[in-house]
């Protein structure tokens, strides 16, 4: 008798409907795939019993006193948000970026033949040094305001912090669209600072406005915890380095990649 | 996200009343009231926690990303359209923001590169379930309970997504495809991967003495609450 894959048994015990009552038909008759069955249903039975931490009803209204304050004026029309001036800086950005990449990789094309498949690689990576250290630039700027925002002994209770936030919220999508780039080129150093960054910058993006001196110390504590400015710092610094040696020398090679992936 | 088989119509009633007020709340937000989100967020809350806790397997994740689906939702809700279910879309939501943190969490912890846990030599024996609630069952249980959560950590995000919201929150395939984007098939096929996964590396603790011994030979499980 032909018995039962693991795939249908696992299909039939998560409520797969193909040939159902023939597969019931067969576990009546044969013990073996029963018994699998049962194998997989211990497992399945096990986790069951994970438990979820209970969260009391009072637990959707701690949601919103967490989410009200950051929550807009209107609720977002969908495509019109796209219309916002201020979407238009990241969008502005990237397009950049994109157009770069590809004049660069038209003009190397119209080099000799003999031209080396590097320089392609070479002016583009060029293109995205240049986006990525303006990027950091301006992210370092935000952070060293906030992180260096002084606690107001007395005086107003709230600290308002909503040119720093925009800025965050600008440069969040560019972020994104680098640190994606960075790992797609296997560059793990340059993603994982990107990334590290984009945490920070959706703290503060999803900061409301107003924010208490409390939530202020925290956003700093957070900047401070990470080493996010001394990161920020020292990759654009080595990206400004890099800016000037690929405007005389040849791009970094995939070994030197690997090399600061290591260090 | 599918509601479970064997519903009431009473239960059906209260459903679709409470689908007819979300489309309310919605309307009346998309028209400037901050509030009516409110109703919103506190009837799907509990909800929202219980899969993104699922996906993230800690609380301090599973809150971040509830909070994050909502303020996301607020944000498009011009995409909304009124015809679907908010609970589902924002669902959806919940579900897309815990595979990107769960992504990103995965990319720390590579860089971090610290060895597996489940590495560790334990005597699977150990940390079989038994009937006697002895002290070391208890902490065996404890420890099948770790094992589980190492086991759950193991699978892709995409496997663990899979896995969630057809195991414990019964979602269709199709919901379930449109999470991952991909098609139904390779939905079927991640989920099946995912359970695969955590039974080779469950089964020596769970398997031995199978808590289906109670089970009648033969007896058929119940279909999920929905079809796959």
């Amino acid at each position: 008798m032909k018995h039962l894959t693991e795939e249908e048994l696992v299909g039939y015990r998560e409520g797969e409907i193909t040939q159902r009552e023939a597969i019931a038909e067969h576990l009546t008759s044969c013990t073996a795939c029963r018994t699998e069955l049962e194998r997989i249903e211990a497992v399945l039975s096990a986790l069951d019993n994970l438990p979820v931490p209970e969260r009391g009803p009072e637990y959707g209204r701690a949601v919103w006193q967490k989410i009200a304050p950051q929550l807009p004026e209107k609720a977002g029309r969908g495509w019109r948000a796209w219309l916002e001036p201020r979407r238009w800086v990241a969008i502005g950005a990237m397009v950049a970026v994109v157009i770069g990449a590809f004049v660069a990789g038209r003009w190397t094309k119209k080099l000799d033949a003999g031209t080396p498949a590097a320089s392609v690689a070479q002016v583009k990576e060029r293109v995205l040094v240049v986006a990525v250290g303006e990027h950091l630039g301006k992210s370092e700027m935000v952070l060293m305001e906030l992180a260096n925002a002084t606690l107001p002994v007395s005086g107003p209770k709230q600290i308002n912090i909503s040119a720093e936030q925009k800025r965050a919220e600008d440069l969040l999508d560019a972020n994104r669209l680098y640190r994606e780039t960075a790992q797609q080129d296997g560059d793990a150093a340059l993603a994982s600072v990107l990334d590290d960054l984009e945490r920070v910058l959706m703290d503060v993006a999803h900061s409301p406005e107003e924010i208490t001196p409390a939530k202020l110390e925290s956003l700093q504590k957070r900047i401070e915890a990470h080493g996010i400015l001394f990161k920020v710092r020292v990759v654009g610094k080595e990206l400004q380095e890099k800016q000037k040696t690929t405007n005389s020398a040849p791009a970094a090679t995939d070994s030197k990649v690997r090399e600061r992936n290591k260090a | 996200m599918s509601e479970s088989a064997g519903s009431t119509p009473d239960r059906e009633a209260l459903q679709s009343a409470a689908r007819e007020s979300d489309a309310l709340a919605v309307e009346r937000t998309l028209a400037g009231e901050r509030d009516a989100f409110r109703v919103l967020v506190e009837r799907h809350s509990q909800q929202l926690f219980r899969l993104a806790y699922r996906m993230t397997g800690n609380e301090h994740d599973a809150e971040e990303v509830v909070q994050e689906a909502f303020l996301r939702a607020y944000r498009n809700l011009g995409q909304f359209g009124s015809r679907a279910n908010f609970g589902t879309w924002a669902y959806r939501i919940a579900a897309n923001y815990a595979i990107d943190r769960m992504r990103q969490k995965r990319t720390e912890d590579a860089r971090r590169s610290t060895p597996s846990s489940l590495a560790e030599e334990q005597d699977p024996l150990d940390l079989v379930a038994d009937d006697r609630p002895t002290p070391d069952r208890l902490a065996g249980n404890s420890e099948l309970r770790k094992k589980m959560e190492e086991a759950l950590k193991e699978l892709s995000s995409s496997e663990r997504t899979a896995f969630v919201m057809r195991h414990w929150e019964g979602c269709a395939i199709e919901e379930i495809a449109a999470v991952l984007e991909s098609t139904t098939s390779a939905a079927k096929n991640t989920v099946f991967r995912s359970v695969q996964k955590l039974r080779r590396a469950l089964e020596p603790y769970v398997g031995a003495r199978g808590a289906l011994q109670a089970k009648a030979a033969g007896a058929a499980p119940e279909p999920r609450g929905t079809e796959l």
